[in-house]
């Protein structure tokens, strides 16, 4: 057992450049060929912000002045769950024709695409930031927990990559399925609503089973100067453990087969 | 294994799953589950190999097509993990098989170099240090900042192998690579296939050609239905050959 952990540790450090060069590739060519290039990742937010701000501020009489703070947070960590849950699931079919070639270490390939988006997510943040300020968001000594949701959503969406990447090589139709259950998770998220809305209605159960929603609910916490709520904490660790584990489980003991299956 | 020894294959068996019908999707598995139709045939591509291979000792592969020449070399390679059996090989490893796999046609030249550096296992200093020598090999300078979807098939196998020849291998794996672009680079290539034989490195050669293999190997072993039917000196494997044809 120890010597395999020193091994994986080992051809880890080997395959680092590889790591960085898939990343690096990812965000290269997403942009290679668009005019506004890196730009697009902050003006995509922005544009959905502003429709959700008129569709349900406007039309709905819902919020107050932060409400597009609100919705563009929410909806950030989303679509970057969203893409890289999907990423990861695809990764595996699309580098088939390298794995069934040279060696590389399988999980190279979901890693990279989280990461690769996880970038992505990270440069789109500077529109919150940007919005924040605009509308006055104080920020607080609470700002510093922002580390921790932003932590754990990468775990979250690694761990869950991981299993979709190993079912999804035996399972080709488990794109459609994890694109209804997406949906599902947004929806059950708060992105564009007060949770409390559905909280009244009695059905607040579903913030308690959705770590998405735990992760939005500490990082709006930590903008908007709260304290964590703890419970959310302790789903979202909890999560995170449970689909990192089982992911990364998975994915080792199925590796070996992806090919013959590819 | 012990110290002069470069390479030990044992009991290498590889089995495939032919599905007779293709299952892919979870509809289909769950369908062929109720009616209890997923049948698998299967199917073994390599069966009871086994053999050893001294440091500097150089053999040639033969066997007709479907043989399983290659799934032997991607088994060794790391590509491909045997269903049963072991392989251990000493030192480094430059699998010559399929060059430029790893790369991506959207990229150009050079963005190739350092991510196919990458996928070879080079650091990125290496690749640094060597990108020059990598440039001048494939002679393609003047290409270098285009996009490889706009390369020629040669013109990419001869980047594929500048990159993958970087390196001083100890077991050098070679897949009828010798054959790579037009007859200038045939003879660059060749010249620095045989610099890299004579520093020592063991090597596994798959070939249909019985004259490169006489020439270039010291042992031979041959292959039919994933099985070794003959292995000893190239002369012998070679009448045997001949008679299976």
């Amino acid at each position: 057992m120890k010597n395999e952990v020193v091994g994986f540790w080992k051809n880890f450090i080997k395959y680092q450049f590889l790591l960085r060069e898939l990343v690096k590739k990812g965000i290269v060519l997403k942009y290679r060929r668009s005019y506004l290039g890196l730009f697009w990742t902050l003006l995509e937010p922005l544009c959905t912000m502003i429709v959700l701000t008129i569709v349900f501020g406007g039309f709905f009489g819902q919020g107050d002045r932060l409400y597009p703070v609100y919705i563009l947070s929410g909806r950030l960590l989303y679509t970057f769950f969203n893409t890289a849950t999907k990423g990861c699931m695809r990764s595996m079919r699309k580098n088939a024709g390298m794995m069934k070639k040279v060696y590389v270490p399988k999980y190279m390939y979901p890693l990279s695409s989280v990461l690769f988006q996880y970038v992505i997510f990270l440069i789109s943040l500077s529109v919150l930031v940007l919005i924040g300020g605009i509308l006055g968001v104080r920020p607080s000594i609470y700002l510093m927990q922002i580390l921790i949701p932003l932590f754990l959503l990468l775990v979250l969406a690694f761990g869950t990559g991981m299993i979709l990447a190993t079912l999804a090589v035996f399972f080709r139709d488990l794109e459609y399925l994890w694109g209804i259950a997406l949906m599902l998770i947004m929806y059950t998220s708060a992105i564009f609503y007060q949770p409390e809305k559905v909280i009244n209605t009695g059905n607040g159960w579903v913030f308690k089973i959705n770590p998405l929603y735990a992760c939005i609910d500490m990082f709006r916490s930590a903008i908007f100067g709260e304290p964590l709520d703890l419970s959310m904490l302790k789903l979202a660790v909890i999560s995170c453990v449970l689909t990192v584990g089982v992911g990364i489980y998975l994915f080792y003991k199925k590796e070996d087969q992806f090919i013959l299956y590819l | 294994m012990e110290e002069h020894i470069a390479l030990e294959v044992k009991d290498v068996g590889m089995k495939f799953r032919l599905s007779t019908e293709k299952v892919d999707s979870l509809k289909d598995y769950v369908i062929g589950r109720l009616k209890k139709q997923i049948q698998f045939q299967e199917f073994w591509a390599l069966k009871d190999i086994s053999f050893q291979l001294e440091k500097g000792d150089r053999l040639g592969i033969l066997g007709l097509n479907g043989a399983g020449k290659s799934t032997l070399l991607k088994v060794i390679a790391g590509v491909l993990k045997p269903t049963e059996g072991t392989v251990h090989t000493r030192g480094k490893i430059a699998p010559l098989l399929e060059l430029g796999a790893g790369f991506d046609k959207q990229y150009t030249g050079t963005e190739n170099i350092y991510l196919y550096g990458a996928v070879l296992g080079y650091s990125k200093k290496f690749v640094q240090e060597r990108f020059d020598e990598i440039v001048d090999f494939s002679g393609l300078r003047s290409f270098i900042d285009i996009p490889v979807k706009n390369y020629s098939s040669g013109m990419r196998s001869r980047l594929g192998f500048a990159i993958a020849t970087q390196v001083d291998p100890d077991i050098l794996i070679l897949d009828e690579v010798l054959a790579v672009g037009d007859k200038d680079f045939h003879e660059k290539s060749e010249q620095k296939i045989l610099e890299m034989m004579d520093r020592g490195a063991t090597v596994l050669f798959v070939s249909h050609s019985m004259e490169q293999v006489e020439r270039i190997c010291n042992k031979a072993i041959l292959l039919e239905n994933g099985r070794i039917v003959a292995s000893g000196s190239v002369s012998e494997v070679q009448r045997v050959y001949q008679t299976r044809k």
